[in-house]
């Protein structure tokens, strides 16, 4: 329900600089997603956004209105953290009616509020155990409960799923893409260091690097232009093959990149090469084929492959599918 | 210990029973001189040679030892009580808030609790003077706290570091000012600590002996370490062992007790100060 | 959640730095008047002739350094010496203090390093050692001083019964009266009573080394002493150096257990019990606070040549 802009916003930690100077506009009921490798500065980022830190300089505003100065609990947020971060003492009803409580909201709103997320989440079975009676995923539900019940102009989360398991991982990456769409109107940051949750979750993605803002767009923007080098091996899954020297040098750049779908076998392709290797995933196979370059190439196909280790095989990029970059990582288009 | 020749096992096993045997000793010899009287107390032996507890009557018939008693337990417990809820605030803010100089602070905090109590001793028996109090209670309440309360910072301030501060974030974003998260979020939490670092702290007070000997004078207000090292016969010839020995085992006997109850706490709240024995 | 007009307040952190303010304060205030006052008044007793009968009338004189170190010149021309540094009693005191301190925390820490691998070591029963070991910790200074006082006693004393029906003495010794054994016997109690602390402190230190280290160094058919000496014991040094501080400090303020066991004796007289003696029995409140004041600074001295050196991280701030 709130549109969020940062402006020019940075953060220093005595000498230090963590955040460089920001400046990005989420708009309403956008699901927003920061992702970069780790001390990129995304969780410090976040926590500005929650107020739990405090803007070095820079603005930060709220629907028009600056915040800076603003009290976490008053900015209208709700945060779920990685560690779920559930009082360990009180019962899960307890867990999600405290906030309301010190808000001094009444008895029978804060019941009808708690009941309504935990009937959202499905733990209403759940209300009278303890935290340390639940599993990893239910904990994490309850957290999330427990935002809902703020009933917040916007949600933060910070790596909430780095603590479960794989399957559990999937499973509420899927619950959290629900929760978007039937509070279709409430903004979300989401944290990670995972590219797959931010391109499958994310209406935009931030990619941060070093304090600074790499890119912003749609997961299909960066995926398809990626607008430096960084972001093109940042995002994605295998990651983007970059070749350089008399590779690169025939395409008119410092460094080529292509996608490893649009890695095209066949014999009338410019670069020779043997396989490697061949990784086999039912849907799809991968071929790691050796050019002489600094890292094999990774091509990948669709269906079963009957090619052997050892194999000669002749490829080259698919013309349309080209990222060229300069020596400074920048793209050429 | 695993696959050791029979030898060394033996060798082994003959270290922890010595361990044990010195460390236990000096208790039980105590406590079999506690039960005997006339001859027997002067011959030594280690094996009990009679039961009888007149030393213990004759301890608890003076005139002041369970009045004693009465002045350690209600010193001990009021200055750790005063200590605790003073130091649960502080050792908050010292763990919790960042702070310029908070690092000096705890280092001072730290350097108050190794104070050499004689340094401060005419200071403070001025001071006590001065209000009034000496010779009462109050006087060694006082000065008790000059180790129980940076003692109790100290260790708190350990616990309190060790809570995570995921839960005090969701806390912040939850509406809770600093005093909430202390009442309603972190006590519930630290008061295994709070046991811990009370009975420690309870410990120390009642084993304090030099404020205790200097600021009271009459025997109705001495502690139990006092009067106990004030025990004494007609002459130096005549010290009365067996009482002496008697109120040594009625003293300590709950100190032990206590101990053993709490004593995996006890260890991780030595190890949290790093304290004194 | 409404947020139509948020009132705009202080930032998180100025009101939290404002709550820990608060939060401070009462102990602040508290230790001030309990430490930093009687500390200040001490220190300057001790730049006075204070007595028992002056301190309250506010009729004792300053006189500078006298206390420490005075210069007087006597009628016939003569120049005489006196204070607390000229005083071959001030300097007996700080000989034993030193002496006992050294010699203590040294044999509480090898005994307690060697009750503490012991207990280390997985063997049935361990938790009762471990309840055992405690109790010495347990019973009060005064108490274990009397019960050590009771057994060492010259005539009736156990430990002397002992050694005889050995044969390793040929007549009981009055431990605590003579003058070559005093000492002995005040560190045979401190040890005692102490060596548990170091143990279970350096036992916690011991647990916190990961058992894989010990099982690579097994797989790779090191000799256990070799590990202890290559592995363990570096391992262990942090927790090690913060247990050695506390016991020295505590080591050098020792007066209960001294003033109980060894009452008269110039063999164990120690700063705290001189400068005690001083003020309770002589009611010279100037030296016994010049005396205290000495003890206060070699202390903190001490103190701070450990953190230089050992760059000792007390506050835990960096872990």
């Amino acid at each position: 329900m709130a549109k969020i802009e940062l402006k020019n916003v940075k953060k220093s930690y005595g000498a230090v600089d963590v955040i460089k100077g920001i400046d990005l506009t989420i708009e309403k009921g956008e699901f927003m997603v920061f992702v970069g490798p780790s001390g990129c500065g995304k969780s410090t980022l976040l926590r500005l956004v929650s107020g739990l830190e405090d803007i070095t300089t820079g603005d930060m505003l709220f629907d028009g209105e600056r915040v800076n100065d603003i009290l976490p609990s008053e900015r209208g947020i709700a945060m779920v953290f990685q560690s779920y971060a559930l009082y360990p003492h009180m019962k899960v009803y307890d867990n999600m009616a405290f906030g309301m409580k010190l808000a001094k909201s009444s008895k029978e709103e804060i019941d009808k509020r708690v009941r309504e997320a935990a009937k959202l989440l499905q733990i209403e079975h759940l209300l009278d155990r303890l935290p340390k009676q639940l599993s990893g995923g239910q904990r994490q539900r309850v957290a999330i409960g427990r935002a809902i019940t703020r009933d917040p102009r916007v949600f933060l989360f910070d790596e909430p799923l780095s603590n479960l398991d794989a399957a559990l991982r999937v499973q509420t990456r899927l619950e959290i893409a629900k929760l978007h769409h039937q509070m279709g109107n409430v903004t979300m940051i989401y944290v990670t260091h995972d590219q797959v949750e931010a391109m499958t979750l994310a209406d935009r993605i931030a990619v941060l690097r070093d304090g600074r803002l790499e890119q912003v767009g749609t997961p299909t923007e960066l995926y398809e232009r990626p607008n430096s080098l960084f972001v093109a091996g940042f995002i994605g899954s295998p990651k983007m093959n970059f070749l350089t020297g008399p590779f690169a040098a025939a395409h008119g750049c410092e460094t080529l990149g292509i996608r490893s779908e649009h890695v095209v076998l066949g014999e009338d392709q410019p670069w020779a090469g043997e396989v490697l290797h061949v990784e086999d995933l039912g849907s799809d196979h991968f071929l790691f084929i050796e050019l002489g370059a600094s890292e094999p190439l990774i091509c990948r196909r669709p269906g079963k492959t009957d090619i052997a280790l050892g194999t000669k095989v002749k490829v080259g990029p698919h013309p349309d599918h080209l990222h060229r970059f300069d020596k400074d990582g920048k793209p050429l288009r | 210990m695993s696959r050791r020749t029979p030898f060394w096992t033996v060798m082994f096993y003959l270290g922890v029973a010595l361990i044990v045997l010195i460390a236990v000793f000096p208790f039980y010899y105590a406590v079999m001189t506690s039960f005997e009287t006339g001859t027997a107390i002067f011959s030594p032996n280690i094996l009990p040679e009679m039961f009888s507890l007149d030393n213990y009557a004759s301890v608890m018939n003076g005139r002041n030892f369970i009045r004693s008693v009465g002045n350690s337990v209600l010193i001990a417990g009021v200055t750790v009580v005063c200590a605790l809820f003073l130091a649960v605030t502080a050792s908050y803010a010292l763990a919790r808030v960042r702070f310029r100089g908070r690092g000096l602070l705890l280092m001072t905090i730290l350097a108050v609790s190794m104070f050499p109590q004689i340094a401060v001793l005419s200071g403070l028996y001025e001071l006590i003077k001065l209000f009034g109090i000496y010779n009462t209670p109050f006087a060694l309440m006082l000065s008790y706290t000059i180790f129980t309360l940076p003692f109790t910072v100290w260790v708190l301030t350990t616990f309190m570091r060790d809570l995570p501060v995921e839960i005090e974030e969701a806390a912040i974003v939850d509406g809770a000012t600093p005093w909430i998260i202390i009442t309603q979020v972190f006590m519930p939490l630290l008061w295994p600590a709070l046991v811990t670092t009370g009975l420690l702290a309870f410990i120390g007070a009642w084993n304090e002996f030099l404020f205790a000997l200097t600021f009271t004078i009459s025997e109705t207000e001495r502690t139990v370490p006092v009067a106990i090292a004030l025990l004494s016969g007609a002459s130096v010839q005549e010290i009365p062992w067996g009482p002496i020995m008697a109120a040594s085992v009625i003293v300590t006997v709950p100190l032990i007790i206590l101990v053993l109850i709490f004593q995996r706490k006890i260890v991780a709240g030595l190890t949290a100060g790093g304290v004194k024995g | 959640m409404t947020t139509s007009k948020i009132a705009k307040g202080p930032s998180l952190q100025q009101q939290r730095v404002r709550a820990a303010f608060w939060f401070l304060a009462p102990m602040l205030v508290m230790l001030a008047i309990v430490a930093a006052w009687p500390l200040f008044r001490s220190i300057s007793f001790s730049f006075t002739d204070a007595t028992a009968d002056t301190i309250f009338n506010g009729k004792a004189a300053w006189v500078g350094f006298d206390n420490y170190i005075e210069q007087r010149v006597r009628s016939n021309g003569e120049i005489r010496w006196r204070g607390v540094l000229l005083d071959a009693e001030w300097w007996n005191a700080v000989w034993n203090t030193v002496r006992f301190s050294l010699v203590s925390v040294a044999l509480e820490t090898v005994l307690g390093l060697l009750v503490a691998l012991v207990l280390n070591a997985e063997f049935k029963g361990r938790g009762l050692v471990r309840a055992a070991i405690l109790i010495p910790w347990a019973i009060p200074t005064i108490v274990s001083a009397r019960m050590w006082g009771w057994m060492l006693n010259d005539q009736f004393g156990v430990i002397n019964q002992m050694l005889l029906t050995v044969g390793l003495i040929s007549e009981p010794i009055a431990w605590t009266a003579r003058a070559d054994t005093a000492m002995l016997a005040v560190l045979i109690v401190d040890v005692w009573k102490t060596t548990p602390f170091m143990a279970l402190l350096i036992l916690a230190g011991l647990q916190m080394i990961p058992r894989d280290m010990y099982e690579a160094a097994k797989l790779d058919g090191i000799h256990p002493v070799k590990v202890f000496f290559r592995v363990t014991l570096p391992l262990l040094k942090p927790a090690l150096l913060v247990a050695v501080i506390f016991r020295v400090l505590d080591a050098l303020r020792i007066f209960d257990l001294i003033y109980v066991l060894t009452p008269q004796s110039d063999a164990t007289v120690t700063m705290s019990v001189l400068s005690y003696r001083q003020i309770q029995q002589f009611g010279d409140y100037g030296e016994g606070s010049a005396m205290s004041t000495l003890l206060f600074l070699i202390i903190t001295a001490f103190v701070l040549l450990y953190i230089k050196l050992g760059r000792v991280d007390l506050s835990g701030e960096k872990s």
